[in-house]
């Protein structure tokens, strides 16, 4: 039976990767996504997570998972242990951006980031015409109770990796209606990227 | 959590086993006969490939489900093991024996010794997790088990774990190692000296030589006492005995005057009716002396393995900490091993993993499914 998931940044991302690949998946929630990897893309996959009753859910769907926040985790694997690092909505919830993203690339041959869009046009409405802090469907928090640490746009991801001397080898952006191709900065909810080093 | 039902009334099963040219020890010598006792639980299936041995613990024995006939307490680990349970007796064949070196029917210090006629007392040769090991092999060669589903135990019993994964990797499809250690800290070392010492120390001890006699009773109190502090945590021990105080007892006078003292009185002259001093002195030794990396690291041992590993830790558990058990979860990593970890959410300290079913259960009856079905298995988590 096809897996279940209905979200299209996990239909994206399962359409970005090479079938039969390894992956990671950091901040891999209840495992949802890694669940479709396996089932639909006949990957081979290991999964990080920080909540306790979400590793529940993950070895119930028969995964394999490790107990425990990305910062750490990481650091144990040796060089390009998998095809693929993804860090799909967790990026902007680790403490340390940089380093995790330095490790996820010599980890991974590759590494697919997928976080929410702060310039979105409606974040920007929200914040220029109201003044208040944005809540979207990509960033559904109040601002007292976001699990989020930082937050960036479209763009500010593409100055990171120009300035770290990244590869992007594949964009793509979810808007409120499907996929974004013009304007991505202002439409795009969801940016997903495919990095390299 | 729900109350299943126990697998009912079981007995221990003994064999003697004499293998060619003796069994040999990691100290290189040897043991002509070995007796081992053990229980099993369900069914072996015709293939023989659903067979799970349970290690116990330092002063666990093979009864680890079931009521012996006339026992008012089941085995070790009852409420994990039995039909529906965990450990599924329905499903799975179940086997736990006692260790070497121990006191409840395997061969150990008082056993009697075949050249002598007498119990071993210290002349029993310093044995190792790998030798309680090897005698499980024996076990399973007899019961016609080439490999194993899973091996399991908690604590000490995750030493052997370990050990069955390093020196047997063929003969294990899965390991879940709880609560335990690649190798023992400083403190947990400290700790089992200060429990061999008391033993020592009491004057009924004579080196080892009190089988006919008085036993060291005192001493091995002691021992336990101090253990059953290392099991618990400074919550579970607030919340179980706060500092209540027994009724009826002066206290300015030095009697056991507050709850916890008196529960710890309680566990040390039980243990002393079912315990030998000499294992203690020996099966500590032999957890002390134990280090799954050989001297080397894990992972390096752990190449080319294709077990897969389920590791469980509990967060308030400060014997064993979590960051111990990691250690094995690292090796994992770098070995390229299929492997999950939990840190369970507990506060009853190292007694978690006797403890926490719902949650061990929940890790446990999936982990073994997939490991039984395989992959195939996915198809029925439509979560």
């Amino acid at each position: 039976m096809p897996s279940e998931s209905n979200r299209p940044d996990h239909r994206i991302i399962a359409e970005l990767i090479v079938p039969g690949s390894s992956v990671l998946d950091l901040g891999c929630g209840s495992g949802e996504l890694l669940y479709m990897l396996i089932k639909d893309r006949g990957a081979h996959g290991q999964g990080i997570e920080i909540d306790e009753q979400a590793i529940y859910t993950c070895v119930a769907r028969g995964l394999n998972v490790f107990h425990g926040d990305i910062d750490s985790g990481l650091s144990e694997y040796p060089d390009r242990s998998f095809d693929y690092v993804i860090l799909n909505q967790s990026l902007q919830q680790v403490r340390h951006v940089e380093p995790v993203v330095e490790d996820s690339l010599r980890v991974g041959k590759k590494v697919i980031v997928g976080f929410p869009n702060f310039a979105h046009y409606s974040a920007r409405f929200q914040m220029f015409c109201k003044g208040r802090a944005p809540v979207t469907a990509s960033l559904p928090y109040q601002w007292y109770e976001t699990p989020n640490l930082h937050f960036l746009s479209i763009c500010d991801f593409f100055v990171f990796c120009r300035d770290k001397g990244i590869t992007i080898e594949r964009c793509e952006y979810i808007g409120d209606r499907g996929r974004v191709s013009r304007f991505p900065n202002i439409f795009a909810q969801i940016g997903i990227f495919v990095i390299s080093k | 959590m729900s109350q299943k039902e126990s697998i009912g009334i079981v007995e221990t099963k003994s064999i003697t086993i004499s293998p060619p040219g003796g069994f040999l020890l990691d100290c290189s010598r040897k043991l002509e006969t070995v007796t081992i006792a053990y229980e099993t639980y369900g069914e072996l299936n015709s293939e023989r490939t659903n067979a799970i041995l349970i290690v116990h613990a330092l002063s666990g024995d093979a009864n680890a489900a079931g009521f012996h006939r006339g026992a008012r307490k089941p085995g070790w680990w009852d409420s994990m093991i039995g039909p529906g349970k965990g450990f599924d007796t329905d499903k799975y064949f179940v086997i736990c024996s006692n260790v070497l070196g121990g006191c409840r029917g395997t061969t150990g210090p008082s056993s009697v010794n075949p050249d002598t006629g007498k119990p071993y007392g210290l002349s029993f040769p310093l044995i190792s997790m790998h030798d309680m090991v090897n005698c499980q092999k024996l076990l399973l060669d007899h019961l016609g088990i080439e490999r194993l589903l899973s091996v399991s135990g908690g604590s000490m019993g995750g030493m052997q774990v370990l050990s069955w994964l390093t020196r047997h990797p063929d003969r294990v499809r899965s390991v879940i190692p709880i609560s335990t250690a690649i190798k023992h800290s400083p403190q947990q070392i400290a700790f089992d000296e200060v429990g061999r010492q008391a033993i020592m120390a009491d004057i009924h001890w004579k080196s080892g030589n009190y089988y006919g006699g008085p036993p060291p009773a005192r001493g091995l109190s002691v021992a336990r006492m101090v253990g059953h502090i290392t099991y618990m945590s400074d919550t579970s021990m607030h919340e179980k005995f706060g500092r209540q105080r027994k009724d009826c007892i002066d206290p300015f006078k030095f009697d056991p005057g507050f709850e916890v003292e008196g529960y710890l009185h309680y566990h040390g002259d039980n243990f002393v009716k079912r315990f030998d001093a000499n294992s203690y002195l020996y099966i500590t030794k032999a957890m002390d002396n134990f280090d799954a990396g050989e001297g080397g690291s894990l992972h390096e041992l752990l190449r080319g393995t294709d077990a897969k590993v389920l590791v469980i830790a509990f967060k308030s558990d400060w014997l064993y900490p979590a960051y111990q058990t990691k250690e094995i979860v690292r090796a994992c990593k770098l070995a390229g091993l299929e492997a999950s970890y939990c840190e369970i959410d507990s506060t009853y300290g190292h007694d978690a993993f006797l403890l926490e079913i719902e949650e061990e259960t929940h890790l446990i009856t999936h982990f073994l499914k997939k490991v039984y079905n395989g992959y195939e298995v996915m198809s029925e988590y439509a979560v």
